[in-house]
């Protein structure tokens, strides 16, 4: 913890050129508008991506005007080939859980507020800071790239299963420079996530203003600790495997491909490798990485539902210590997704138990949320209505996760649209519901104008109903058999399956519609937005007692704050209303001075 | 809007349930004979995850709708029993019921992977490969001649790679692109791959297995009810990925042989 003295640590000046206040800037609050910059743009490809599947698995062989601009060879007459679905699937996919999920709802909302939520005039390594987001921006220019690049990017999906992604051009389209590319652009990403997660960590643990003690900290604050805490570990794990994965293109090796691969009647130049060697490595990331979407949300959202119940959660200790055991329980619960790889049977149950405990924290953090409701004062709002509709997304999306943690279930639902549904609500949308309430709740801070509440309310409706109606019925597709990654469906029992999948493509249609009224909300507000208070949500948290609004340069002024309080001071009686800030020293007797 | 919120998220659950009740999509018909405990786990799952969802549902309504827009001069309550009831409602509700599954689970699991094949169980080679599988019958000899890799040629129809002039258990073998099996008869399929990771996966028959380069994985089941079936790819393996399938004929005893003898003489 700091004195209210200033510190040294990740002090710097106010910038005066162009250059480097809004794009070389040192200023978290400046990077994390970047961040929320890249997931958005991320966020429309990745959209309009899915669009083009969508409108393909509904009539698999109308034209789409104009879709040969994005491929040299994927779209004659218009008409999408089987390989170039594969490819915007896989580029759906790695966009949206790279460079959407992790970095609006973590990297975004976590570097404008984490410095200042603990009281700190910027993170500890400014610089560091500035290369994790231009590293994660070059990841995405280097990904995209992969469109206009050979015979476009890779078909392999977001998990590049070897050996598939490991033999080269001859496996299909985009197996070669498309897979490269791919393992270049993630490579380079997990380089960003770990600077960031470093600087998540230290932030949290050094630059703790006076008085901020680890549980004064509010709970977004703690969702992205633990989060970075899963960065460190999961990045630094992926990354390995990309290099590898690029050193079997580029230098003949063969860490994931084995022998005797026929393909084309020739017998490729591999030996020694092991496919479940990939299998293992990617899943130790990729399950974790569920986590790190998810719990930042849950974070956000516990924030935002706190200052629009105006009552405290029923324990913030509880809520912090699930997290931090869904954190830790993530690696033990990642090959539940290898049930029928070929991986010992016996593994398959030992991994089965704690997919299924993983359960109980979670259920514990629903009950929290649920228990803090009843007795509320709850105020409706885009912000408070996309944070209950994350919990009722979490839930939706959860209780399927009860079907998936066991091997014999798996047999029947593995690698169908169950799976696709499970966690699309609740990774997908739940955490893109987190990302919204916390842009409907914070954006009054960061730029000082306010949101089109009215807007913000039928993005919401049109986004919840929209949600459902796409991914529910991708559990009963996958109950009745209907395979994943599949361009069209050709097996004689999934054609009866088609216009479910029509009546799907249009819900995605109209709630993708929805997406660009929060856009135009965004771009609106920003610049003819009702001009906000330094608190219009009569919140408690540092972020609302900054000196002006947005914060300056250094967060605080002259002063960094003095912490008098836990974060959630609600329902008590003062003199500014129903709440005591953090950074008032105005004596609040209450049972959570004892807490 | 916050009633009307609370009544969409219930219309929500509700309309959620209709078609899982109903069964209007659904596992296709079982017809193996391990898939009976499968299903009923399924049945089980889906019933206690249907309740969990379905409640919590109604739980998070009824709190919108009763605890927004409060009057002036409302003051906040906190829940009875607190954090404690929660962790503890979480603990023993789902704790018991992850413990019921997973203990029921591993029967399941075990009656598919950890029962060795009968002794007498027809074994049936299957090889997976860009976009195709091919099926091995041993012929009279009851061997399987060697596989050669770099003999496999698919412009000779050598799927396999088999050498018949130097192997003599090759020489009888039946290499077909369509599976038949005889009903009630336990098959062990024995699976490899020529060149990427594939799947098979037959709903009817509850069995899905990925195939995997550089392993030898094997599966076995008996077939129970005479039919043509599916069988399909789930591992993305390129780009026909959607169209690799091959069909399975469960066959009476008689057909069967019929099938082979008629397939050996095309080979």
């Amino acid at each position: 913890m700091h004195d209210v003295a200033k510190h040294d640590a990740g002090v710097h000046h106010a910038p005066t050129s162009f250059i480097a206040k809004h794009v070389f800037s040192l200023d978290h609050k400046v990077i994390g508008k970047q961040y929320y910059a890249l997931g958005l743009v991320a966020a429309l490809v990745g959209m309009s991506l899915s669009w083009l599947m969508r409108l393909h698995l509904g009539w698999t062989n109308a034209a789409i005007p104009g879709l040969h601009l994005l491929t040299k060879n994927g779209a004659p007459g218009d008409v999408m080939t089987p390989e170039f679905y594969l490819q915007l699937m896989t580029m759906h996919a790695t966009i949206m859980v790279f460079f959407v999920l992790t970095t609006a709802p973590f990297a975004a909302f976590g570097n404008y507020f984490l410095p200042i939520q603990v009281g700190a005039e910027d993170m500890p390594f400014p610089h560091f800071n500035m290369m994790s987001f231009w590293v994660t921006f070059v990841a995405f220019l280097v990904l995209v790239s992969s469109f206009f690049v050979g015979t476009g990017p890779t078909l392999g999906g977001w998990t590049q299963y070897a050996p598939l992604s490991a033999l080269g051009e001859v496996g299909g389209p985009g197996e070669g420079t498309g897979v490269v590319l791919w393992a270049l652009s993630i490579g380079i990403f997990c380089v960003g996530q770990l600077l960031g997660s470093l600087n998540f960590i230290t932030t949290t643990l050094d630059m703790r203003t006076k008085g901020m003690s680890l549980w004064r900290l509010p709970l977004s604050a703690w969702a992205w600790f633990v989060t970075s805490c899963m960065g460190l570990t999961a990045f630094a794990v992926l990354m390995p495997a990309c290099i590898l994965l690029i050193l079997d293109h580029v230098a003949g090796t063969s860490f994931f491909a084995s022998s005797n691969i026929v393909i084309n009647d020739q017998m490729q130049p591999h030996s020694g490798g092991s496919t479940l060697l990939w299998q293992h490595l990617f899943w130790f990331f990729g399950h974790p990485e569920v986590y790190i979407a998810i719990v930042p949300g849950m974070g956000i959202v516990s924030h935002v539902l706190i200052t629009n119940m105006r009552k405290p959660m029923l324990s913030h200790r509880v809520l912090v210590y699930s997290m931090g055991t869904l954190a830790v329980l993530s690696y033990m619960v990642y090959g539940h997704h290898m049930f029928v790889s070929g991986m010992n049977p016996v593994s398959s149950l030992a991994f089965s138990f704690p997919t299924l405990v993983i359960t109980i924290p979670s259920t514990i953090i629903v009950l929290i949320w649920l228990g803090s409701l009843y007795g509320a004062k709850l105020r409706i709002n885009a912000a408070s209505l996309f944070a209950l509709g994350f919990i009722s997304m979490f839930i939706a999306g959860g209780v399927s996760g009860f079907f998936l943690a066991q091997p014999s279930l798996d047999i029947m639902l593995h690698a169908t649209y169950f799976v696709v549904g499970h966690f699309h609500l609740v990774m997908g949308v739940a955490a893109m519901f987190g990302i919204f309430a916390g842009t409907y709740f914070w954006f009054p801070k960061m730029y000082g104008r306010m949101m089109n509440e009215t807007l913000g309310k039928v993005h919401f409706w049109l986004s919840f109903v929209g949600a459902y109606a796409i991914f529910m019925p991708f559990h009963y597709l996958g109950l009745a058999g209907n395979v994943r990654r599949y361009q069209a469906f050709s097996p004689d029992y999934m054609q009866p399956l088609i216009p479910l999948h029509k009546f799907i493509t249009v819900a995605a249609l109209c709630m993708g519609a929805a997406q660009l009224i929060f856009v135009y909300n965004l771009i609106h507000s920003r610049f003819w937005g009702k001009p906000a208070s330094g608190n219009p949500w009569q919140a408690t948290s540092l972020e609302w007692s900054t000196p002006t609004t947005p914060p300056p340069h250094n967060n605080f002024g002259d002063k960094l704050p003095e912490v008098f309080h836990d974060p959630y001071q609600y329902g008590v009686e003062s003199s500014v209303g129903d709440y005591v800030m953090q950074a008032s020293p105005e004596k609040v007797k209450t049972e959570h001075d004892e807490a | 809007m916050a009633k009307f919120f609370a009544v969409t998220i219930v219309a929500i659950a509700i309309l959620s349930a209709i078609p899982i009740l109903r069964h209007t999509w659904w596992m296709a018909e079982d017809i193996s004979t391990h898939g009976a405990p499968i299903d009923e786990q399924m049945s089980e799952t889906m019933a206690e995850a249907g309740i969990s969802f379905v409640v919590s549902q109604i739980i998070l309504a009824f709190f919108i709708w009763k605890f927004s827009n409060p009057k002036p001069g409302d003051k906040i309550r906190n829940f009875p029993g607190g954090a404690k009831a929660m962790v503890w409602a979480a603990v023993l509700l789902v704790g018991t019921e992850v413990m019921a599954l997973g203990l029921f689970g591993v029967k399941a699991w075990a009656t598919v992977y950890f029962t060795p094949p009968a002794a007498n169980a027809l074994p049936i080679q299957v090889q997976s490969g860009q976009f195709a599988f091919y099926f091995r019958y041993p012929g009279p000899d009851g061997k399987f001649g060697p596989i050669h890799p770099d003999q496999i040629s698919e412009s000779n129809q050598n799927f396999y790679g088999l050498d018949t002039t130097h192997d003599p258990d090759s020489k009888d073998d039946i290499v077909t692109a369509e599976m038949a099996v005889p009903v009630n008869r336990e098959v062990h399929l024995l699976m490899h791959t020529k060149d990427v990771g594939h799947s098979f996966f037959v709903p009817e028959l509850r069995v899905q297995q990925d195939f995997v380069p550089g392993l030898d994985l094997s599966l076995h089941f008996t077939a129970t009810k005479i039919g043509k079936y599916e069988i399909v790819c789930t591992q993305l393996c390129g780009l026909g990925h959607y169209n690799m399938k091959a069909y399975l004929s469960v066959l009476s005893q008689q057909d069967y042989d019929d099938w082979l003898k008629k397939e050996a003489a095309l080979q």
